[in-house]
This record gives structure tokens, C-alpha cells and sequence, in this order.
């Protein structure tokens, strides 16, 4: 009896919500004291690297308070431009005609790393190559030069920042034939390493010797290469800011720490790899 | 005295109020959380259409026109549990039959003791386990390119659902009367004869009860399957990488904003009906199998 009451219950919250809802809706507050708060909003791939600076920065700066608002690179932009937010995060470069009111200043670098078995003989891949592997057109690994071996296709999430820039570099957005999609990049390199047929991707900085850090094109993912440019499978992070109007006190001082020296080694801790300077 | 024993009722009183005060507390947990997901989950079943949210066959959330089916979870949900249930419910209950029947005094405990362990190692250990040694295992065992698969998901399931599977079915199985036993070996039935053709079905209802709440163990688990099935929203196949409903949401909650965290919410609603529907059939049997004491 007491369930059939339960039951009827729900089926009637149910029912009441079916017709009435659409009053859960989103009445976000604003920061009380406007001049005070840094609001950052755009890239959600940017999370980390934004997460650790902002962290770091309020660590110091108590009175001030930097929000994040991952909402991806393109209403970012679209935010700073209409002035909802101080500064927009992409991870992407600016259009050409995103250019014409807004500045971009990179202030990380994505390298985005392809990784195999120690086993796999295959050290070099084109980024070609990459994009026929990740789209189903190569299926087996002699096709590229190693072992007769069918390719197991290691991917992240659809939400995850990294998966993004993967497959916006390489061309094969919501094309790749994923046969595990895994929710770190922990996950990714411990599955890589025990399976001698998989290839996945992960940032440069989470690889470590359990699997063999493939080259794209000639050149090997380093910190140097990664900087200059040289090796492709990489995106920049750009903090966009608006070129006629100025950035309140707090947001040009955040900023300006946000692309100093001293963010280096935390943008090196969030998994990216600091501009050259 | 007098005093004293005013205290004493005062106390009591108070006490009173308090437990009632945790009961209520609890029923009051279980009403937030039917009523925050009703809410939360119902927009967007509206928005994409509830035929096409539960048939649609694809689910690409991110896409530029992204597509919310997830006929695939569910599918795979239902398989991964049944497949469990197949493995996990005969070694639970037959577990279960040398527990209650055969075991020597000393080795049944130590047995028990095992069990006991077995039901508090956590899920997240569990799916460890399975991505290191259950799937290379499989990929080598059947020659597949990855191991990561709805088989590797059922076999962690199977025995993620052992403990409560072998501990409700034992206690069913002691409960059937002592008589029936020496009934039927006195008409000479041999002991495996007495188990399937007497125990068992004696001990019906309570394996019934023991098969409901290990299937709602195994609809309800989300990080070890995530860590072995793949996660990719195929519609499901045995030796195909798959996502349940349970890794749905939790795959994607993190990252997610606008309709696809409200579709995100829509499934775990699903899951809650699901898990509700379980919960109202272990209610009916455990009620019969009253009625039949």
C-alpha cells in the first residue's frame, strides 16, 4: 500500500512538473561589488589552466574574487565583445573579423600529445595519417608501417577539452570511431599501455614512460617544439579582451599576472605549455 | 521522586521527538531528491520529445546538431544487468546451497568472513580490478582487438552482486523447515536431489527477493562499469564497447551546460524509475513471501 502511495506520488510530481515547469529558471546573481570580481567566460578546455591561475592569483589578492564561466570559446568571445564579462577565454585564435574591436593574447599553449604502446613499432605518424586512423579509414596498423595489427581507437569524453582539440586540430570532429571513451587522462594512458593495438592522445605533460610518445610529421612533442610551433598537433589558449574599451583595475591586474612570468609554473601544473618569451 | 520521574518523562518526551525527528528526516531526503529530479529531468524530455529521447537510437550530445537518444543506455543497462544476473545468481546461490547445507562448521565461516569482504570492497576498486586484469583477459581469451566491452562489464557485475545475492538466498535457504529435509531424505532422495527438487523450491520467494536486489545493485552501478565498458554509445553487443545509463551521467555531468545537462538529468530520472520499478517488485515479493510464513 505504502508503495502504491509512493508510486502515485511521483507520477503526480511528475505530472505537476509536465505542465508547470519552466520556473526553474537561471537567476544568477552578480558579484555584489562589480569592481572587485574578474569575470572570465568562454573555453571550457581553458578550466584548468584558468582554474589554476585565478586560484592562485585570489590566493594572494584576497579581496578579489575571479569567476569562470566555461560556456566554450565562441560565446566567450561573443561575451567580451558585448561587454557581459571582463575577459573571454578561447582555444582558439581570433578571427579575422574578431579582430576589428579584440585583442588576443595567448597565454598557453595546448600540446596535445599522440600516444601508443611501448610495443608498437610505429614511432612517426602524419597528422593525415592521424585523422584517417581516428576516422575509421585505417584500421589496421600495417597500413601505416606497423605490425599486422587492427588499430584500437582510445578517446576521452565528448565534453572534454582535451577530445576537442584533438579532433579540431586533426579534422575529425564527430567522426571518430572511438572504441573506449574514457573520463581521464589517467584512464587513457593506463589503457594505452596495456593494450599493445591502442592509440590515444593526452597533454604532453600527463605522458609519462608507461607508453611511447608518438612524433607527428618529424618532430617530437617538447616544450621547445611545442613553443615554436613546429610540432602540429597543438591549439593556442587566448585571453580576449576588448581593444577601445580598458579592463577595470582588478582584470588588468589579473590579467597581467595571467601572462607574467610567474604564471609559468602553473600553467605548467594545469597541463599546458607556457608561451616563449 | 517526584522529581526524578518528572525528569525521566521529560527526557523520554525528548527522545521521542528526536527519533521521530530522523524518521521524518529521512522521508524527507527521499521526497527532495523524487522531486529535484522529476523537475530537473522533465524539461528536456519535453523539449527533445519524449519518443525520441527513449527510441532515438543516437546519442551525440556535443555535436554541432546534437542528438539526445538514448535507447543505447538503456539497452545496455538491461543486457549488462540480466547478463550479471545470469553469471552472478547460480555460483551466488549455489554459494548460498553449501553455505546453509554443507559446509563444515569452520569452513562455512570462513567463507561468510570472505563474503562479508567481498560486499565491502568499493565500486571504484572493483572496476580497477577489471581494467587490469579482467580486460586484457578478455581481449586475449577471445581475440579482440580491445577488452574494454559489455562481456568485461557483465563479468565485474556478476560479482559485484555475489555478496548480497548469496547472503539474502542463505537465509532464505535456513528457513526452510529442518523437516522437509529429512522428509525427503527418508524417502531416499540423495542430497542434490533434496536441494533442487525440496530446498529451492521452498526457498523460492527469498531467491526471488535475493535476484531483485542484486539486480538493483547492478542497474545502479556506475564507476566500476565505466572504468571497463568502453563508454562509447553504441547500441549494445556483447563484445562492443558500450555506455550504461549510470555512466551516462556520470561521464558527461562535469563538462556539461544548457539541454544536454538537462538530458544528462533526464536519464538519471529514467534510472530512478527504473530502480523504483525494482524496488516495488522486491516490495511485492518480500510482502508475499510474509504472507506465506
Amino acid at each position: 500500500m505504502k508503495k502504491i502511495i509512493a508510486i502515485t506520488t511521483v507520477l503526480a510530481l511528475m505530472a505537476a512538473a509536465w505542465t508547470g515547469c519552466g520556473a526553474g529558471g537561471s537567476s544568477e546573481e552578480k558579484g555584489a561589488d562589480s569592481s572587485q570580481t574578474v569575470a572570465t567566460d568562454g573555453s571550457t578546455s581553458m578550466e584548468k589552466v584558468i582554474g589554476f591561475l585565478s586560484e592562485a592569483y585570489m590566493e594572494e589578492h584576497g579581496d578579489v574574487k575571479v569567476t569562470y564561466n566555461p560556456t566554450g570559446s565562441s560565446s566567450g568571445i561573443q561575451a567580451v565583445a558585448e561587454g557581459r564579462c571582463d575577459i573571454g577565454l578561447a582555444s582558439r585564435d581570433l578571427k579575422e573579423e574578431e579582430t576589428e574591436d579584440l585583442q588576443g593574447t595567448v597565454v598557453a599553449i595546448d600540446g596535445i600529445g599522440i600516444i601508443v604502446n611501448p610495443d608498437n613499432p610505429v614511432a612517426d605518424l602524419t597528422l593525415e595519417q592521424i585523422g584517417m586512423i581516428y576516422t575509421g579509414k585505417i584500421t589496421n596498423w600495417k597500413e601505416v608501417g606497423g605490425s599486422d595489427a587492427p588499430v584500437v581507437l582510445i578517446g576521452r569524453e565528448a565534453a572534454s577539452g582535451t577530445r576537442d582539440g584533438f579532433e579540431e586540430v586533426t579534422g575529425t570532429k564527430d567522426q571518430c570511431q572511438y572504441s573506449q571513451e574514457l573520463t581521464s587522462t589517467g584512464d587513457v594512458v593506463q589503457t594505452v599501455s596495456g593494450n599493445p593495438n591502442a592509440i590515444g592522445y593526452a597533454s604532453v605533460a600527463s605522458v609519462n614512460d608507461t607508453v611511447k610518445l608518438v612524433s607527428v610529421e618529424g618532430i617530437t612533442p617538447t616544450t621547445e617544439t611545442i613553443q615554436n610551433g613546429e610540432y602540429k598537433v597543438q591549439r593556442n589558449f587566448v585571453l580576449v579582451t576588448k581593444k577601445d574599451t580598458p579592463l577595470s583595475k582588478a582584470a588588468e591586474e589579473f590579467f597581467d599576472f595571467a601572462t607574467s612570468e610567474a604564471a609559468d609554473s602553473l600553467i605548467t601544473e594545469a597541463g599546458a605549455v607556457p608561451v616563449e618569451r | 521522586m517526584e522529581k526524578v520521574k518528572k525528569t525521566v518523562k521529560w527526557l523520554e518526551k525528548i527522545m521521542n521527538l528526536l527519533f521521530l525527528a530522523c524518521g521524518l528526516l529521512t522521508i524527507l531526503f527521499v521526497i527532495l531528491i523524487t522531486i529535484f529530479l522529476v523537475i530537473s529531468g522533465i524539461p528536456a524530455i519535453r523539449n527533445i520529445g519524449i519518443f525520441d529521447f527513449l527510441c532515438g537510437t543516437v546519442w551525440a550530445s556535443t555535436a554541432a546538431e546534437p542528438l539526445y537518444g538514448i535507447l543505447p543506455f538503456i539497452l545496455t543497462s538491461v543486457y549488462g544487468t540480466c547478463g550479471a544476473i545470469l553469471i552472478g545468481v547460480p555460483v551466488g546461490l549455489f554459494c548460498a546451497v553449501f553455505l546453509a547445507k554443507m559446509a563444515p562448521r569452520k569452513i562455512g565461516g570462513a567463507v561468510r568472513n570472505v563474503v562479508d569482504l567481498l560486499a565491502g570492497i568499493p565500486s571504484v576498486v572493483y572496476g580497477l580490478a577489471g581494467m587490469i586484469l579482467i580486460v586484457p583477459y578478455v581481449r586475449e581469451v577471445f581475440h579482440l582487438p580491445d577488452g574494454a566491452n559489455l562481456f568485461s562489464a557483465i563479468l565485474v557485475l556478476a560479482v559485484m552482486i555475489l555478496p548480497s545475492v548469496i547472503s539474502v538466498s542463505e537465509t532464505a535457504i535456513r528457513a526452510v523447515p529442518e523437516e522437509y529435509e529429512e522428509a525427503s531424505l527418508a524417502l531416499g532422495a540423495t542430497k542434490t536431489e533434496t536441494v533442487f527438487k525440496v530446498i529451492l523450491p521452498a526457498a523460492k520467494s527469498g531467491i526471488v527477493t535475493a535476484i531483485a536486489l542484486g539486480t538493483g545493485r547492478a542497474v545502479g552501478e556506475a564507476m566500476a562499469v565505466m572504468m571497463v565498458a568502453g563508454n562509447v554509445a553504441n547500441m549494445p553487443k556483447l563484445f562492443g564497447s558500450v555506455r550504461f545509463l549510470t555512466t551516462a551521467v556520470a561521464s558527461e555531468m562535469s563538462y556539461s551546460s544548457g539541454l544536454q545537462r538537462q538530458a544528462l538529468f533526464s536519464i538519471a530520472l529514467v534510472l530512478f524509475l527504473f530502480i523504483m520499478a525494482i524496488n516495488l517488485i522486491l516490495g511485492v515479493m518480500t510482502k508475499r513471501r510474509e504472507q506465506n510464513d
